[in-house]
């Protein structure tokens, strides 16, 4: 058997064959199980090879649809998601996605078609400049001027993708280059001298950090990100445990550390939870594990941890101190890191006194929202939902007051199950994410929260959702509103709400039905309780819509410029 | 306070549009860029003067310029001894009264005239941007009538020894 696969590797190895095919050679090469995009001009040589190719191509509706499901398909999968594109507005269409996934270190490997090498830069039919447009937003794009460089260029996209910080990578192809012939090898070696990330952490550093956690008497690990992308979350358990560090999460990182765990403290930020917060401020050693500092983590920087030692273990030397002074240094993947702390075993540190402040902030100070009967209150509405998919599910969001209860309300208990968009803050990113969750993995329960406007940025999506029969619940927190704008009007902006308030909202239900999906609606506590039960009960996508309380605002929240220690609405 | 970073690239098309991209991305001001081939086939170097707040700022630029995936090497030279040096090519009026009087002028900066003309000259001078500066104001009162810059290109002394944070003034 394995004789025989070695076989057919030299054999292909040695065939002539169009840049289409090699494409799609490549992608077989790299295991790709689907693919997500849209045909157009540019692309129609490869299109037509792709049509009995016998890969999984999913056609959105929208090209921006492609890529945020490509990037829900690869935050699920761990897998590089990998869309195709055509050329001009095909490829400007993508230019959300591809920095949305830029921010928040998603692995994308894309592919846009380009007008004919003969007519580029003579503002050719649907030409646009998409090198020059994305090289700021990826983490390196390639424009194939060589039919024979090709294959390479595909192997090194693929690399660069998924290794060190993963990050979006493009491949522009001119269509001419998509007919033209050239060998195909795909085994040969990848040389970038210029691209050597580093996984191992340094010793020196490590003995620093241990040494820094036995003298410590309150601790605290920011975790983000970095540790799902490492795969660290056994080891991110084990060290907490082993060295009684209590933990906070970032947006991103949560799922990270179960958060029913006694050593959590929930999220830390703007809208963090007191616990979380007062831990950074009051902290004497800061522990970020693949955490960029984000503005939206530390508040105003003055005030951000300003009693603690910060070490910082980032597999991206740049962002180590570019936003707070970092004394101890880490260089290195998230896992090899938290394995040599545990394999360490230094002394840990005392923390009984800390713990007990800590636990009794949570008590004192838990996140908490007004009752009120007859209505359907937003954070009761993500309990329900965590109550029902017993914190296990898929989550993804989009941006906004939605996104910020489920941060809050849904306690992920695993790893890998939430989706949204962090760093950019994408409007319309989580329903298509959703698809691609669920296409990585099938038999999980995927849940689409979404507001009622970010929803009508993606929701021609259905159409993908209904044709490939996916169960994924598309549940809409409708407060015919733009609620995050709108509670910054209120609180910033005198309560004037500049173009904020949607009252004529299309009836989604219908609009569902429309797309040949099931809707359900909800405008109190109890309807909510029997729409979920149906919901769920159902193998098959339904739509939700929630007419929740509109004037809901997200509490605790710490102002822009302000500190951590400075949030407001901690108490009803 | 001002840097000097030099790097080393793969001579690709695009890679100096990656670099002045990033630049104008992270809000850093370039005071010059030089760019040529190196003694390696297909790397080039180019040679920064960057205007930075801060050490933080300036480390920030190098930490980026390495994650991109054509920079072979960055390095921040501001704080070693290196040799660096600029050309100037500078228009100046003369008269026939003048004219002299600029030939001697010019000679302890080892600077030349490279054109003649009836009204003006053509100065050339090489050297570190201080000492093109201070020939260009000694030549102001004349009437320059264009300058051409290149803007710095450095590299590290062969021996380190002399290394030292605080520059010497610039000598002639």
């Amino acid at each position: 058997m394995a004789a025989n696969m070695k076989l057919e590797e030299k054999v292909t190895q040695k065939t002539t064959m169009s840049g289409a095919d090699m494409l799609i050679e490549a992608l077989k090469a790299e295991k790709v199980e689907v693919i997500f995009g849209y045909p157009g001009g540019a692309v129609l040589p490869i299109y037509d090879k792709l049509y009995n190719s016998g890969v999984f191509h999913v056609l959105t509706r929208h090209e921006q649809g492609a890529i945020h499901a490509a990037e829900g398909y690869a935050r699920i999968s761990g897998k590089p998601g990998v869309v195709i594109a055509t050329s001009g507005p095909g490829a400007t269409n993508i230019v959300t996605g591809l920095t949305d996934a830029m921010i928040d270190s998603i692995p994308l490997v894309v592919f846009t078609g380009q007008v004919a090498s003969n007519v580029i830069g003579s503002d050719a039919f649907q030409e646009a400049d998409v090198v020059g447009i994305t090289m700021p937003i990826t983490k390196h794009n390639y424009q194939v001027r060589d039919i024979h460089e090709l294959p390479k260029i595909i192997k090194e996209a693929f690399h660069i993708a998924t290794t060190g910080r993963p990050g979006p990578v493009l491949i522009d192809i001119p269509k001419d280059m998509s007919v033209l012939e050239a060998e195909f090898d795909y085994d040969q070696e990848i040389k970038l001298p210029g691209y050597q990330p580093t996984m191992k952490p340094n010793h020196l550093q490590i003995r620093k950090l241990v040494e820094a956690v036995s003298q410590a008497k309150k601790p605290v690990i920011l975790a983000g990100a970095g540790v799902l992308h490492a795969n660290a979350s056994e080891e991110l358990r084990t060290y907490a445990e082993q060295q009684n560090i209590p933990v906070v999460h970032t947006l991103l990182g949560l799922g990270g550390f179960p958060a029913d765990h006694p050593l959590f403290l929930g999220m830390a930020g703007m809208h963090g939870t007191y616990t979380a917060n007062m831990a950074l401020y009051e902290c004497d050693l800061l522990i970020n594990i693949g955490a960029r500092f984000d503005d939206r983590v530390t508040g105003n920087l003055k005030y951000f941890a300003p009693k603690a030692t910060v070490a910082h273990i980032d597999i991206d030397p740049a962002e180590i101190g570019k936003n707070v002074p970092t004394k101890i240094p880490v260089v290195g993947d998230a896992k090899e890191a938290l394995k040599q702390l545990i394999h360490q075993n230094g002394k840990p540190a005392d923390t009984k006194a800390w713990l007990e402040q800590l636990n009794n902030w949570k008590k004192e100070y838990p996140l908490m929202y007004k009752q009120e009967p007859g209505t359907l209150k937003p954070q009761r509405l993500i309990e329900m939902i965590y109550e029902y998919t017993n914190g296990e599910a898929i989550v993804t969001t989009d941006v906004g007051q939605h996104q910020m209860w489920v941060a809050q309300y849904y306690k992920f208990k695993y790893p890998h199950r939430w989706v949204t968009s962090g760093g950019l803050g994408t409007m319309g990113f989580g329903l298509p994410a959703a698809i691609g969750a669920q296409l990585a993995d099938p038999k999980a329960t995927v849940v689409s929260i979404v507001g009622d406007g970010g929803f009508q940025m993606t929701l021609q999506e259905l159409s993908v959702i209904q044709e490939l029969n996916l169960p994924i619940k598309i549940v809409i927190v409708n407060n015919q509103s733009l609620g995050m704008v709108r509670q910054w009007q209120e609180i910033f902006y005198e309560k004037r709400y500049s173009h904020s308030l949607i009252p004529n909202q299309p009836d989604f239900v219908r609009l569902a039905e429309a797309y040949g999906i099931k809707g359900l609606r909800a405008t109190n506590e109890e309807e909510a309780d029997r729409v979920l039960k149906e919901a769920f009960a159902l193998n098959a996508p339904v739509l939700l819509d929630f007419h929740v309380t509109p004037d809901e605002n997200v509490y605790p929240m710490v102002a822009p410029g302000k500190g951590l220690h400075e949030m407001v609405g901690v108490k009803l | 306070m001002k840097r000097i970073i030099t790097m080393t690239v793969n001579n690709r098309p695009g890679v100096l549009n990656r670099i002045t991209g990033l630049f104008t991305k992270r809000h850093y001001n370039i005071e010059s860029i030089t760019v040529g081939h190196t003694e390696m086939e297909g790397i080039s170097r180019m040679t920064f003067v960057v205007n930075v707040d801060d050490e933080r700022i300036a480390e920030q630029i190098t930490k980026q310029l390495n994650k991109q995936i054509d920079v072979l090497k960055v390095v921040d030279i501001t704080d070693q001894a290196i040799i660096a040096r600029e050309l100037a090519l500078i228009k100046v009026a003369v008269t026939s009264a003048t004219r002299g009087e600029i030939y001697t002028l010019i000679e302890p900066f080892r600077a030349s005239i490279v054109d003649v003309s009836r009204e003006s000259v053509v100065v050339q001078v090489t050297g570190e941007s201080e000492k093109i500066e201070a020939l260009i104001d000694l030549l102001k009162p004349y009437g320059i009538k264009e300058v051409a810059r290149t803007g710095t290109t450095a590299f590290p002394r062969g021996s380190q020894r002399a290394a030292s944070s605080n520059k010497l003034p610039f000598i002639i």
